[in-house]
């Protein structure tokens, strides 16, 4: 065999595997996604998404799960976002390179790799208990707030480094504070980015167990809240009750896929919604 | 004596340890324009963002010597930047507009320096895009995104949110370098008839440029100012052998 005989089969070996590579993590996905709608499907109706649960979490609806898994989100992000933006905006605009800025910077990392239950356990001490606001959804949105701050504090700094440094001497050219500059010039370009880090961590927030764990997730609770500090179910905490501790396991077990599949629905669509708003936010600030 | 209305005596500047301008000495007088040419990285942009300070946006930035306009040292402390750059305007290699309607773009200087007079800004608007020769072409959509402009029409368009303010002095750096004949044509002519009421730096690597829109030339090298002449003698007879190579594209 020649040089190049060797060197071509080489290739098409390496491309071959690469391939195989790829391919089988994309079966991975589709397999367990499969097997999610094959064995939920059945139980998915409009009474799944409009009912409350019945004879023991058995039968009936998971609607104060869908509630409280989206007042979650909505609230756990109404807190994190605007922190999260503006600490993104003061260490990307305001503060120079040195030793302040990697402080922070190592903290909020540090803060990132804390595992979740812990973030659960602090909830509960001082949210719940110190606090006193209970098992609430305002206890567990703080908590839920804490774990995504540095996504939202990264994906901002990420989103305004990314924009060209010629809007702000433009402006500032024009005579332009520098908060004039930020507010009117880098934050409208970086917004579309900003954004879809916004819903990305919505999705994030909307798996999270072990925060509202001891925070706010009710076992069994057939009614929709009414404020911020009454508590509700969630879904992922739903599905951890019904495929482990329900009245009847087997029997539940329909609706423990049932409900992952009404979870990974809502994830999937925000994560669709975020790449369109991408796209279309995008495309309006883009350079020629 | 006419006050010189641009000047710099003995400018040193540095970036952290990098020395780009080694003792610059430079003066132009009111309504000329003049073109800074030299060699990638020999200080000219550098030397043009002295005028309005925009090297302060940059870390680590250290000056010594004075930079002046009107004879008075812009790095003084009773001088506000803000106000210092209302007078500067400046003009980048590429069109930057900001992601704004046509109308918003040329406000934006007007807004941001506290002026809120309807009729004022709109007057301000259609009279800048008129000197930017760009308000037959836009006039019908103003409110248009900036971004539906072509690359020369925006380029136009930074010109025209640049002369809002009424600056005396307009910096330019490369400001045809990423645009097409016709429109760098355009700018040219601009530059030309603008000249009339402005005092004008540009920086080009454009030799042609330099002398078809210039009435001095500067030559810098390594952060040097070589040379700084009448244009037609410094692309016909320079004092300075490596001004003479470098116009003559020996060398840079």
């Amino acid at each position: 065999m020649d040089f190049q005989t060797r060197k071509n089969m080489k290739e098409k070996m390496a491309f071959g595997a690469l391939r195989l590579f790829s391919f089988s993590i994309i079966a991975i996905l589709f397999f367990i996604l499969g097997y999610i709608v094959i064995n939920g499907i059945s139980v998915v109706s409009f009474d799944f998404l409009t009912k409350m649960p019945e004879d023991g979490m058995t039968k009936g609806g998971i609607l104060p799960a869908i509630i409280g898994t989206l007042c979650l989100m909505v609230v756990s992000l109404a807190i994190a976002f605007p922190i999260g933006v503006f600490s993104g905006i003061y260490l990307n605009e305001y503060i120079k390179d040195g030793w302040f800025k990697r402080f922070i910077n190592l903290m909020t990392n540090n803060l990132s790799g804390i595992p979740s239950i812990v973030f659960g356990l602090f909830g509960m001490q001082f949210f719940v208990n110190q606090l006193g606001w209970g098992d609430s959804i305002i206890a567990g949105s703080f908590t839920l707030a804490i774990l995504v701050l540095p996504v939202i504090i990264r994906t901002t700094e990420e989103s305004l480094k990314a924009v060209s440094n010629t809007f702000r001497e433009a402006a500032s050219g024009l005579g332009a504070s520098k908060w004039q500059t930020t507010y009117s010039v880098v934050l409208p370009i970086g917004m579309p980015n900003i954004l879809t880090g916004l819903i990305l961590s919505m999705s994030r927030v909307s798996g999270e167990t072990a925060p509202i764990l001891f925070t706010v997730a009710a076992y069994f609770l057939p009614q929709l809240p009414h404020s911020i500090f009454d508590q509700v179910m969630a879904l992922p905490y739903h599905l951890y009750v019904v495929a482990t501790s329900g009245n009847n396991i087997t029997e539940s077990r329909p609706i423990a896929f049932g409900t992952a599949l009404v979870l990974i629905f809502i994830v999937l669509v925000l994560n669709l919604l975020a790449n369109w708003l991408r796209k279309v936010l995008g495309s309006k600030v883009k350079m020629n | 004596m006419i006050l010189n209305k641009v000047e710099a005596q003995d400018l040193h500047l540095w970036y952290g340890d990098f020395y780009a301008l080694k003792g610059i000495n430079f003066s132009i007088k009111k309504n000329t324009v003049a073109a800074l040419i030299g060699p990638s990285g020999c200080g000219k942009s550098t030397f043009l963002r002295v005028f309005n300070r925009m090297n302060d946006l940059i870390d680590n930035v250290s000056i010594k010597g004075q930079a002046l306009i009107d004879g008075k040292n812009i790095y003084g402390k009773e001088l506000r930047v803000d106000e210092l750059r209302k007078r500067v305007g400046m003009v980048f290699q590429k069109p930057n507009p900001f992601p704004k309607s046509i109308f918003e773009n040329v406000a934006f200087g007007l807004r941001v320096n506290g002026i809120k007079h309807k009729t004022y800004i709109e007057e301000r608007v259609e009279k800048s895009l008129q000197q930017a020769a760009l308000w037959n072409e836009v006039k019908d959509k103003l409110n248009k995104s900036a971004f539906e402009l072509s690359g020369g029409q925006q380029q136009r368009l930074c010109i025209a949110r640049a002369l809002a303010i009424e600056p005396q002095i307009l910096l330019m750096d490369e400001p045809a370098s990423a645009l097409d004949p016709i429109s760098t044509a355009k700018i040219e002519d601009l530059i030309y008839e603008l000249k009339q009421e402005y005092t004008i730096l540009i920086v080009t690597h454009n030799m042609q440029q330099a002398s078809r829109v210039s009435d001095t030339t500067a030559f810098f090298y390594l952060g040097e100012l070589i040379e700084h002449d009448n244009t037609k003698k410094i692309f016909t007879a320079p004092d300075k052998m490596q001004t003479q190579n470098y116009v003559t594209g020996r060398f840079g």
